[in-house]
């Protein structure tokens, strides 16, 4: 059997004392995070619409913290909520006339879209159903623990494991990311030149 | 009470990725298409850092890392388009973007 499906089902047939207020704090960063994200697609005005965005970039910061993953959550709200929501109320304003926000906010077509993304919903819960096989439910439970060294180890792997992956196994994977930055960099800065 | 496990994750990440979709397909304004896809990439990476709570395994916080980067390459080229096409019709309505239809 693979180790790593191992060592997870092990650990999950004795759990560790289990943190009281998980459910409250999820159910609320979950609640927080689909409220915005109905926001985002109903407001008229696009300002409204960046704001609740930048909610549910929140709530999901929350929930990455919940997933012991700190350095996600550190790099979802410095770049997304930080950095890309800037950019967007930026263009907002460069962009935003009266006549949009008078304008009927969806499409001639949206009950095909609806429909589409229910069709897309009832796919994803045919998926879920069928994947409780493949995903049974002793492995879809999350190990939680008090021992210190434990945590330690959920939070940043085994010896500080991320920075390895970033700069060891995944080193081309990297310098490929900065090279799309630059290439994007450069693409900003073109389209948006008055003249060439 | 229930304890959290993997699958509320992704209950909670499929809400918002067709909540994405729902936002790509039905909304007119440029500006609201993109925040859509910024929510579409969001629901996967809550996805990836779940699965790679899951087990234990730190290569699904690198990708979600990775994917985050993509993000915000999208965002920039995007709306670098969308400042470049308001400057040609005034406009960024998607149904008005009709350059390339004959």
């Amino acid at each position: 059997m693979n180790p790593v499906l191992n060592s997870a089902l092990n650990t999950t047939i004795n759990p560790g004392m289990a943190p009281v207020a998980t459910p409250f704090f999820f159910y609320l960063l979950a609640g927080l995070a689909i409220a915005g994200g109905v926001l985002v697609i109903t407001r008229r005005n696009s300002v409204h619409s960046a704001l609740a965005l930048i909610g549910t970039l929140l709530s999901v910061a929350g929930l990455y913290l919940m997933l012991y993953a700190p350095f996600v959550a550190a790099a979802q709200i410095i770049v997304y909520a930080g950095g890309i929501m800037v950019l967007f109320l930026f263009v907002i304003m460069l962009v935003n006339i009266e006549r949009v926000s008078k304008e009927r906010r969806f499409n001639r077509i949206w009950p095909a879209g609806v429909s589409a993304a229910c069709g897309l919903m009832a796919l994803f819960v045919f998926a879920f159903v069928k994947g409780k096989a493949l995903f049974p439910d002793r492995l879809m439970t999350l190990r939680e623990s008090s021992n210190t060294q434990e945590i330690a180890t959920m939070l940043y792997g085994e010896r500080g494991k991320m920075g390895q992956y970033s700069f060891g196994q995944y080193t081309f994977t990297f310098e490929i990311a900065s090279l799309l930055l630059l290439v994007a960099i450069l693409g900003a800065v073109i389209m948006t030149k008055k003249k060439m | 009470m229930v304890p959290i496990t993997t699958f509320h994750y992704l209950v909670v990440a499929a809400a918002l990725f067709v909540l994405g979709v729902i936002g790509v397909l039905t909304r007119r304004n440029v500006v609201i298409v993109l925040m859509s896809i910024e929510l579409i990439l969001n629901a996967v990476n809550l996805n990836l850092v779940a699965f790679s709570r899951m087990w234990g395994n730190l290569n699904g916080q690198v990708f979600s890392i990775f994917i985050t980067v993509d993000a915000a390459a999208e965002a920039a080229a995007g709306l670098g388009i969308l400042i470049a096409f308001f400057r040609n019709k005034e406009t960024i309505n998607v149904d008005e973007i009709d350059l390339l239809k004959w």
